[in-house]
């Protein structure tokens, strides 16, 4: 592995740096800064629903455009860079290449992330993540909201490029001596989500422009008043974004993958159901997009078929879920601070996958549907499998990419602080929704089971921001004075590296 | 990779397959259930728009954020937006249903008790999406 920071180097040096580990620390950089930006709005938010009544928000239009740049913020600009960070650091040493295989490509997608990101900040809009129409056409204030419009479209075309660099670095460009069958299961994470992004992205890439069209009001797709139809809508966007979610979630069980078997000293149970269960799930992450469209009006016909698509992912991510059990068993394994967030995110994705069954039975989902509940469901994918899978990366990459240690008591606190607080708000919200509190509303009324539970939310969310406190002090501390690390090991767990091509990257 | 036999792992993937299949299959019996509307259903119009419901019943009375139903009937709801999308929902009743302009969505609840229940607006629709908000009366039969 490289050693990023051993020697200083100028920052422009990394800026305008084509090397696969220096983009991959520009992506690192900017989506752990994403990730802090868009948690303070989460606890602007936590903040302002301690109570009933506006306290801290004073009115309702901030409070919708902070909570929908936070959705937008967190999953476009903190996990799909930061997956991009992890890909660009360790794939082509994973198949032993020099590079990316278009390492120009590569920086450019890079690059298209920062001015996407002011566009959305900038503008701030207040449609929620999820750009309903026709409120987003006929109803949300410009400029924001076609701000929003162009900054999702260039973060679509950045999630194009970087993935048809990955998809050609591990098929074209892995060594010669290595079969498919030999590269490791994070790339193999890799190559099923960049394929699920080449299908999935156009389509919504296709229906932003329609709603820029609409909203300019040259064409009426989505606009009732000139003939168009809202649903039309909903399938394009859900046929991206359900999908979409296995791209997030994906990278982050490659990221468990890479380090479950290393701090329990034991090789994979079995590479080939992990490969199996990759391959599965970005084909059936397609059958499913409806779910989210129960309550639109569908058929009972096609609400079954999308039941059936959704509970058809169920067995392969719970193969996984085997998988990582099965590799601790018997293993020594060692609770170093990325082990323990890999197995929290183990432990919250089993929850987060048991709710979203009952979100998927039909019957169910017209209680769960668009309250509370979703939010916490959703909830324990992002923040507890995948800032967790994420977060546990960050400091497994720690010492590779900063030649230094991070502070083991500090992590661990960390850890144990974000759990308490991860389990406070995101399971007292899926109770909150069976009371039927509905999402996304600034003030609610003064109904005491609601306010009980948002006051524990709020004080979980807090636990949360502090412990996120604790890692950036880390994080910048260690990185400058932490002790030396062992480059050859060191979390001090001995043995080789279990993927199965551990030979130097020639180019290094 | 290993040598070793995977069938423990076979016999784990083969109980969550049966799990999701009753799950499906539950699931699947209870909508037909909850879906079929009772043929004596009284109407009730509900137009959802920027912020406010409005209810209109069969013989002509109109409610605006108010809904008067009695015990023990059967009601099926048609619903209809005039802007933008809402969602209806009586959440004690579990009766939830999107209104989208340019659509007519449906569905029914009867009533059991006699009492208060809110209704409100699941779906995101703006300004005061969080204040959309009504009461839904359930009361004896006048008659």
């Amino acid at each position: 592995m490289v050693l990023e920071l051993q020697k200083p180097r100028p920052i422009w040096q990394i800026m305008f740096s084509t090397h696969h580990t220096d983009v991959g620390l520009l992506y690192l950089i900017t989506s752990l800064a994403f990730l802090f930006m868009g948690g303070a709005l989460a606890l602007a938010i936590r903040a302002e629903l301690f109570l009933p009544g506006a306290q801290i928000i004073t009115d309702a239009m901030t409070f919708n455009r902070i909570f929908t740049v936070h959705g937008t913020t967190l999953i476009f600009l903190f996990i799909i860079p930061f997956a991009s960070a992890v890909g660009n650091y360790y794939v082509p040493i994973m198949v032993r290449y020099k590079d990316m295989a278009y390492p120009k490509l590569n920086a450019i997608a890079f690059w298209m992330i920062p001015p996407a990101g002011a566009l959305i900040w900038l503008g701030f809009a207040d449609f929620t993540w999820y750009a309903t129409p026709p409120y987003s056409i006929i109803s949300a204030p410009g400029p924001a909201a076609d701000m929003w419009i162009f900054g999702l479209k260039i973060l679509g075309i950045s999630s194009v490029l970087g993935a048809i660099n990955f998809v050609v670095t591990i098929l074209k460009c892995k060594h010669p001596d290595m079969s498919i069958g030999q590269v490791p299961l994070l790339a193999w994470s890799f190559l099923s989500s960049s394929l699920i992004i080449l299908v999935a992205i156009p389509t919504f890439a296709a229906a932003l422009l329609m709603l820029l069209t609409d909203r300019l009001g040259v064409s009426g797709f989505f606009n009732p008043a000139m003939g168009g139809d809202p649903i039309a809508y909903a399938h394009l966007f859900w046929f991206t974004f359900h999908p979409e979610v296995y791209v997030l979630v994906i990278p982050a069980i490659g990221m468990m993958y890479e380090i479950i078997p290393r701090f329990s000293r034991k090789p994979i149970y079995s590479y080939n159901s992990g490969v199996f269960a990759f391959v599965l799930l970005s084909i059936v992450g397609f059958s499913s997009w409806a779910h989210h469209m129960y309550a639109t009006g569908m058929s009972f016909t096609e609400k079954t078929v999308f039941m059936v698509g959704t509970l058809a992912a169920v067995p392969a991510s719970a193969m996984h879920v085997f998988n990582f059990v099965a590799t601790m068993w018997n293993g020594r394994i060692k609770f170093a601070t990325p082990m323990m967030w890999a197995v929290g995110g183990i432990a919250l994705f089993f929850s987060a996958g048991a709710g979203g069954v009952a979100n998927a039975a039909m019957p169910l989902d017209f209680t769960t549907h668009d309250t509370y509940w979703v939010v916490g469901h959703f909830h324990l994918f992002v923040m507890g499998t995948i800032a967790f899978g994420s977060i546990g990366f960050v400091y497994y990459m720690f010492p590779y990419v900063t030649g230094r240690m991070y502070n083991e008591t500090m992590g661990k606190v960390h850890f144990v602080m974000s759990f308490i607080g991860t389990v406070l708000v995101f399971f007292t919200q899926h109770v909150l929704g069976l009371y039927g509190m509905p999402r996304r509303i600034f003030d609610y009324p003064p109904i005491p089971e609601w306010i009980v539970m948002n006051q524990i939310v709020t004080v979980g969310a807090m636990i949360i921001g502090v412990s996120m406190a604790i890692f950036l002090a880390n994080m910048i501390y260690s990185s400058g004075k932490g002790k030396l690390a062992n480059p050859e090991d060191p979390f001090g767990v001995g043995g080789k590296y279990y993927y199965p091509f551990e030979a130097k990257n020639p180019s290094h | 990779m290993g040598g070793h036999s995977n069938w423990p792992e076979w016999i784990y993937v083969g109980v969550v397959i049966a799990l999701m299949v009753w799950v499906g299959a539950e699931a699947w019996e209870a909508e037909r259930l909850v879906e079929h509307v009772p043929a004596d259903a009284e109407i009730i119009k509900v137009t959802g728009q920027q912020w406010l419901w409005t209810f209109e019943h069969e013989d002509g009375t109109k409610e605006r954020g108010e809904l008067h139903v009695e015990v023990g009937k059967a009601y099926k709801f048609e619903i209809e937006s005039i802007d933008v999308n809402h969602s209806f929902n009586i959440h004690d009743y579990v009766v939830l249903m999107d209104a989208i302009p340019g659509r007519v969505n449906t569905v029914w609840f009867a009533p059991t008790e006699v009492g208060q229940h809110d209704i409100q607006c699941r779906e995101y629709c703006g300004l005061i999406h969080y204040n959309m908000r009504g009461t839904l009366y359930v009361e004896e039969p006048s008659s």
